[in-house]
């Protein structure tokens, strides 16, 4: 053996308080650039939002707060919200169970597909959705005979396009991770397929189910274009009241009672996702991956049928959609589609459908890269578990919130942008970057989510094996994490590139006019009357799912199953 | 020389190692030997610089180590499970630490082959650690260690995940590696006949302390309270009237000094189940309450007069419950405690 490598020279020159603290201060600054980044672009417009509406001479103002949740119209919003969301929530469930089921305990040919068919909605630009949803239902689309067009069922219908994914992932990662030998010793035991699925499966899937709920209901009460471009006048969420409030009354104190409202609300619901996904993952360790999916079985029918139905209800606005965009007039055409690159196509826009394609790509890199940056700073933080109460109190808190732009009005953070960020040294108003940035702020917390639990999953002693063979602290962590990173990573960049391309509700306060983006474009479209305005807004709807879809093709081949999992 | 004094380790409700002291001479193995919980690991942790210490130090050659960090004391630690990195070959991990100092691509595969020899599997150097089996899998994490040529070698439960078989085989082989490398090493573990095969010295540790401490014969003959005694090993304990029964039958000291056993000034005594032997000619008389057959012995629980209720062996299949035998003493089986 070769003498040792190490002089212990070097033993005593450090002092104790450096003990193994080093990168955890490396780290602690690290944070601070998120936390700065939340701070300025997300705590300081809404709170100025707020303080216009509550605080509007300097002062604290509370005698509208009465007046406000008073209104006959505040009510019925607030009802129409709770009502939908609620509704919007156990469809969803009802629907994605047995889908979950399907795709991800049992094995059968053309399972990825349909997983990445299931995925795909909830990427889909809000418009977009509410453009298709429109052109399936409305008085000439194929369904047009049912009456739906301009009622409440387009809205819910939505909801569960857009959130099956959600449900669908989240149980569907657990599940498929559970293992078999429970149930099957449940069975042996004597109980029913029926008792089993009560006393075993439905307790062990439960934190993933209240999670994947809990975050629905979030999606469906602050869902903002879908409302917008659905509900009409008749019928408005929470969100699209702020908005209404903000832009068209002006009435900015009805607008912050609300927020606040919502914050509140908002703050609530994540706190019970976050506790229950902290269960969820002490009861990932334990099961393992002693799992394996089985082929079908007589009995699957009935799950596999919803899964049938499901995937049909995903496709058939989609084969909607594109199938109206080609319609020109009497018979078919790509009319609509030579009109997006014309810029003289419409006076509703200043910039043809292309050129406002670009702005699109181009704000959406932008966003990417900032959100992955700040999103991995993010995720090693909240992966760690220090041992002192206090600092993992405080891992945990951040972690919290980061996921807050998930559910906080969009609209509330993109008026609060334009009303802070207009004077020195913040004066941000009239610059490009602003886009980007609040598109970062919706993606950053689906990075988030995708990346920590991939870090979290690293055995931490791989980083000690590593660190007592003599790697520093970067170079363990490293060695330990950043082979598990390289695909989740790739696949958080093509998640959050999709979800900035499709943002629309802040992005709609602060695209310029002359450099809009496509939702902006297709919301402005759809305003107009005209066949020409909404078959232009069919094509640019085509162009953008396309885009966003190819995207998230892509994503799902790497076959990350922390991508939009909650 | 690693010195420990006065180690301290405390979690937040709980304190995982108290107020340990031990030394460790250079070119020594010394076995940490512990039920599960009772914070031998998390010793071995703080040694490696894993756990900041509460209270007291800990010194390697003299120095204290307090505010090292792990990568720079020198140590290596092999854990339990391997801790293989999954994502390269069986070299590359090898050659993990080499690499980190900087040792040449040709060096460093000289010397994961070398230690791929030394540790019984040549020709492994391309395998992916998912392949490899359990015993496989801990040997190349051990090549690893040694391939840091690490002042001290620390070793948790490094065989325990094995099977029975395998874990003798590869104590055996340790053992050799350790003594053939001269390397110092802390190991710790649950199992007994591990740390008697592998270690020259032993500390049992029980609830954060050590209990004892010593060369490996002396603690596995004269274990110093009823805890350590029934930790390795000891199943029966004798007091009062009971032992003075038994005492009878042991050889005086005095005048055959050369048979091992227990002190007569002691009052308590403690039988390893190998102390009494179902003997025709034996003196003790009892009848069999229970008996279970394992690989290459009959395991008695025999009520005998004078004694009370006993663990004894026997060579040959036959005393059933119910059936009256007689027993001999085998002294090197019994130990006495002072209390």
């Amino acid at each position: 053996m070769s003498p040792p490598a190490a002089p212990a020279a070097r033993h005593t020159r450090r002092a104790p308080s450096a003990y193994l603290t080093r990168p955890g201060i490396a780290l602690g600054l690290a944070a601070l650039i998120p936390v700065a980044f939340l701070a300025v672009f997300f705590v300081l417009p809404v709170g100025g939002m707020l303080a216009r509406g509550l605080w509007p001479e300097g002062r604290l103002d509370l005698s509208g707060v009465p007046e406000v949740l008073g209104r006959a119209r505040t009510l019925r919003v607030l009802g129409f919200t709770l009502v939908s969301s609620l509704a919007g929530t156990v469809v969803t469930l009802l629907l994605g169970l047995p889908v979950a089921f399907a795709l991800y305990r049992l094995r059968f040919p053309g399972r990825g597909l349909l997983r990445a068919v299931v995925v795909m909605p909830f990427v889909l630009p809000t418009v977009v959705v509410g453009v298709m949803f429109r052109s399936l239902l409305a008085s000439g689309g194929p369904l047009g005979g049912l009456g739906l067009d301009g009622t409440w069922v387009p809205i819910l219908l939505a909801f569960v396009f857009f959130n099956l994914a959600v449900v669908v992932r989240t149980v569907g990662g657990l599940w498929e991770g559970m293992d078999r030998r429970a149930e099957e010793s449940a069975a042996t035991l004597g109980a029913s397929p029926w008792q089993v699925w009560r006393t075993v499966t439905l307790p062990a899937l439960a934190p993933g189910i209240i999670s994947a709920a809990t975050l629905v209901f979030l999606f469906c009460s602050t869902a903002f274009g879908v409302v917008l471009t659905l509900g009409g006048l008749r019928y408005g969420t929470i969100e699209t009241e702020i908005y209404l409030l903000t832009v068209q009354f002006l009435d900015l104190q009805g607008a912050a009672v609300l927020s606040v409202l919502q914050l509140v609300a908002v703050v609530a619901m994540l706190a019970v996702a976050s506790r229950t996904r902290s269960r969820r993952e002490q009861v990932l360790r334990r099961v393992g991956d002693r799992a394996a999916a089985r082929r079908p079985r007589r009995d699957d029918i009935p799950a596999l049928a919803v899964t049938g139905l499901v995937v049909a209800f995903v496709l058939a606005p989609v084969g909607a959609l594109v199938a109206r965009s080609l319609r020109v007039g009497q018979g078919w055409g790509l009319a609509h589609y030579r009109a997006l690159t014309d810029p003289e196509a419409t006076s509703a826009l200043r910039v043809s459908v292309t050129e406002a394609m670009a702005n699109s790509l181009r704000t959406a890199v932008d966003a990417t890269v900032l959100a992955m940056v700040l999103g991995l700073v993010v995720a090693v933080l909240v992966s760690r578990r220090p041992r002192s109460v206090g600092w993992s109190r405080l891992v945990s808190t951040l972690d919290g919130a980061f996921m807050l732009p998930l559910g906080i009005s969009a609209v509330t953070v993109g008026f609060g942008f334009l009303i802070t960020l207009d004077r020195p040294p913040l004066d941000l108003r009239t610059s490009p970057i602003l886009v980007p940035i609040a598109q970062a702020m919706v993606a950053l917390p689906l990075v988030v989510r995708t990346l920590a639990p991939v870090l979290r999953s690293v055995d931490p002693r791989q980083r000690e094996a590593a660190a007592a063979l003599g790697a520093g602290p970067w170079r363990a962590a490293w060695t330990a994490e950043a082979p598990v990173l390289a695909r989740p990573l790739l696949a958080a960049t093509g998640f959050a590139f999709a979800v900035s391309l499709g943002e629309f509700g802040a992005t709609s306060f602060l695209a310029r006019p002359d450099r809009p983006t496509v939702p902006v474009v297709i919301y402005q479209l759809i305003s107009r009357p005209g066949a020409e305005h909404l078959g232009m807004a069919l094509a640019a709807s085509v162009l953008l799912a396309l885009v966003t879809v190819v995207v998230m093709g892509v994503v799902e081949r790497l076959r990350v199953g922390s991508v939009g999992a909650f | 020389m690693l010195e420990l004094t006065d180690l301290t380790v405390a979690f937040p409700g709980a304190t995982a190692v108290d107020d340990v002291s031990l030394q460790v001479a250079e070119g020594d193995v010394l076995a940490v030997l512990g039920p599960s919980g009772c914070g031998k690991s998390t010793l071995l942790r703080a040694v490696a610089g894993l756990e900041r210490p509460a209270a007291g130090s800990i010194a390697w050659r003299g120095a204290d180590l307090a505010g090292v960090p792990t990568h720079e004391r020198g140590f290596a630690l092999m854990f339990q499970d391997g801790q293989l990195f999954a994502q390269g070959s069986v070299a590359d991990n090898i050659g993990y630490p080499m690499r980190l100092r900087g040792v040449g691509r040709r060096a460093r595969a000289t010397r994961v082959a070398e230690l791929l020899e030394l540790v019984g599997l040549p020709g492994y150097a391309d395998r992916r650690p998912p392949t490899l089996s359990g015993g496989e899998q801990q040997r190349v994490a051990l090549a690893r260690s040694l391939a840091a040529d690490p002042q001290l070698l620390l070793l948790d439960e490094p065989l325990s995940s094995l099977d029975r078989a395998l874990r003798d085989r590869l104590a055996g082989d340790l053992r050799e590696i350790l003594v053939s490398t001269g390397t110092t090493a802390v190991l710790v573990t649950h199992d007994h006949d591990e740390a008697f095969t592998v270690a020259d010295r032993m500390a049992v540790m029980l609830d954060g302390r050590i209990a004892q401490e010593g060369p490996s014969t002396e603690v596995w003959r004269r274990p110093v309270s009823r805890e350590v005694a029934s930790f390795i090993g000891f199943e029966t304990v004798l007091t009062g009237a009971a032992a003075d029964a038994l005492r009878a039958h042991l050889p005086d000291p005095h005048r055959a000094s050369r048979v091992v056993g227990p002190d007569p000034a002691d009052p308590v005594l403690a039988l390893r189940r190998s102390a009494l032997r179902v003997d025709p000619a034996g003196p003790l008389r009892g009848s069999v309450l229970r008996s279970t057959t394992v690989s290459d012995a009959v395991h008695l629980e025999v009520e005998v007069d004078g004694l009370g209720r006993v663990a004894a062996i026997s060579a040959d299949l036959g005393p059933h419950p119910g059936d009256s035998v007689r027993l001999a003493v085998d002294p090197r089986g019994v130990a006495s405690l002072p209390d």
